[in-house]
């Protein structure tokens, strides 16, 4: 059997690109969240919340339309000289960090929140700059959160399927990710083929969360206060 | 212009805070009142924690916060010792030691590491993690931190109070030193008058955000018209230094200026100061000096002022010879048989007296 390994490939850059993404753009969102005050904060956290409720047909169809040539995202990119976004792998990633924000929004606010002021007000008397307490005491502290936090992002995006459909296609080694290529299988009745990535991919999942389980148990022992 | 000032004025719902003092930088000054008196936001404030809407925070020629500007605390040269000791669990003692230290420019260290460890008896502790520790070895560690960026300024915000009571008494003496050794000015958050006793010069009074009072600590505390008192606890702390011992009674001698007290025999070098508390209701009052009482304590004493506690009892201020102030709990129908007035003089007999250090 002539394996194809294209769809894997890109499925692992497509989530490690988001990951890494997200972990830059969720963390100034969730400390925003998890310190703030102000009145509309639950608005927002259900506008980030809202992919986790969403079909993901609904937040494809609409990225679709802000995207396409005369969309406002579609005009702007243009204007930028980078083209449109659908189907190609950069308009992927633009949907991907949208599907997945909560997963990484939600773990990274409730690290912070579990930390309360107490730790950087210590540090703020110890002479810590606020950039210097986030990097020497916040991101400590908040590793499980951090880890949880990259290991649901990776995982979910790779189990996209309804968002790459409608934005993406299916083009090989541009937007045929996993998920589509198993439908594609399935499609044809290459069922071989189907189960080889179907069974990869369970096995990919529970590896996955298990070692999250269990990486995330031995920290919160080790640090019980 | 050594010296301490800070005017805070801020309104946090319907709490005021209105408070300005300003203290000789150096020694101890305590921050007493009960708990919702607003020390706490004060020292807060203080340290650049909170930003009160109106504020003036100066130590020495130093402006942390004016009308115009507003330090934020870490750009403050102070070290905050807070109720729990906070330290970072993910940092081994050391680290946490370390931390505040390496923020401070090599210069400007005016503190030895090895030195702090001494003071405060943690070096067995150092490669341990934190959590492995007791709650008075966390707070000695967290003191020490804290006295490692070799502030201008230390704030202990009640140091003590998430201890138990033997825990306490293992670190009062490690305070009492860091008083005696480093000269460092601290202000002391609390709302137990034995513990200022011990610890601070001077103390300022707040009462639902106000300033009620502030002067030296023996004072305020024998004050009558305070809610210091205590009433029924009410003691008095009297200053001395260390005789003589006898040994064949077993007693310490404390001289206080031409008299003297005893208490129980005490390994301490002859000459030391030592301070004395002398709780009220273990002081009785004689018109003369009575030679055939069981009572070694007899001080010639002035009658002050009285205080009604209840229907039954008083308390009387006393002035001693050395201008030192007492109290002493007797009943109402005794004063009034005594015909105890203002300015008699009379013996007070001192049952038990307690050495504080």
């Amino acid at each position: 059997m002539d394996f194809d390994w294209q769809p894997v490939w890109l499925t692992l850059k497509l989530a490690g690109t988001t990951t890494v993404l997200l972990l830059i753009i969720g963390t100034p969102i969730a400390w925003w969240l998890a310190r703030t005050q102000v009145w509309y904060k639950q608005a927002l956290a259900a506008v980030v919340a809202l992919p986790l409720v969403l079909p993901p047909t609904v937040l494809g169809f609409y990225l679709l339309i802000m995207l396409a040539p005369d969309g406002p995202v579609g005009q702007l990119t243009q204007a930028m000289g980078i083209g449109t976004l659908p189907f190609t792998f950069e308009g992927l990633v633009f949907a991907s960090v949208l599907y997945s924000l909560p997963f990484v929004v939600q773990p990274l606010q409730n690290a912070f929140e579990a930390l309360g002021p107490r730790p950087m007000e210590v540090a703020s008397t110890l002479r810590a700059s606020p950039w210097d307490r986030f990097v020497t005491i916040v991101i400590p502290l908040a590793r499980p959160g951090f880890l949880t936090a990259a290991v649901l992002c990776f995982a979910h995006t790779i189990g996209e399927f309804g968002v790459v459909l409608m934005i993406g296609g299916n083009i090989p080694g541009e937007t045929k990710v996993l998920s589509v290529a198993i439908y594609d299988h399935v499609e044809s009745l290459e069922y071989d083929q189907a189960h080889l990535l179907a069974a990869g991919m369970l096995a990919f999942s529970f590896l996955v969360l298990m070692t999250l389980y269990l990486v995330n148990g031995r920290y919160t022992r080790s640090h019980r206060p | 212009m050594s010296e301490i000032e800070v005017r805070i004025s801020n309104q946090l719902g319907d709490f005021d805070l209105d408070v300005a003092f300003s203290v000789p930088a150096q020694g101890v000054t305590a921050l007493f009142g009960s708990s919702g008196s607003g020390k706490t936001s004060v020292l807060r404030a203080i340290a650049g924690l909170e930003r009160p809407s109106q504020g003036l925070v100066r130590i020495n020629d130093e402006v942390w916060q004016d009308q115009r500007r507003f330090l934020p605390p870490h750009r403050r040269a102070l070290g905050y010792v807070f109720q729990e000791a906070s330290l970072f669990p993910h940092l081994s003692v050391r680290r946490n030691l370390e931390y505040g230290m390496r923020r401070v420019a090599e210069q400007a260290r005016l503190i030895a590491f090895h030195d702090v460890v001494e003071l405060l008896g943690i070096a067995g502790l150092l490669k341990r993690e934190t959590h492995k520790l007791s709650g008075g070895e966390r707070q000695r560690v967290a003191i020490a931190r804290a006295l490692l960026t070799s502030p201008r300024l230390l704030l202990m915000d009640e140091p003590l109070s998430a201890l138990d009571h033997r825990a306490k008494q293992l670190i009062l003496p490690y305070l009492e030193s860091l008083h005696d050794e480093l000269g460092i000015p601290s202000i002391y958050v609390s709302h137990d008058p034995n513990e200022v006793a011990r610890l601070a010069d001077r103390m300022v009074l707040l009462d639902q955000g106000k300033v009620i009072a502030s002067g030296e600590a023996a004072n305020l505390l024998t004050r009558l018209d305070l809610p210091l008192s205590g009433y029924g606890d009410a003691s008095a702390f009297l200053e001395g230094t260390v005789s003589s011992h006898d040994n064949s009674y077993h007693l310490t001698w404390i001289s206080l200026q031409g008299n003297r007290v005893a208490v129980p025999r005490e390994d301490l070098p002859v000459g030391r100061h030592a301070r004395v508390q002398i709780q009220a209701r273990d002081v009785s009052l004689a018109i003369h000096a009575h030679s055939d009482t069981s009572i070694l304590n007899i001080l010639p004493a002035r009658v002050i002022d009285t205080h009604d506690i209840n229907p039954t009892q008083m308390l009387v201020r006393l002035e001693l010879e050395d201008g030192q102030t007492l109290l002493s709990r007797i009943t109402r129908r005794s004063a009034m048989g005594m015909g105890i007035h203002e300015g008699m003089m009379l013996y007070a007999q001192v049952k038990s007296v307690a050495l504080l250090a």
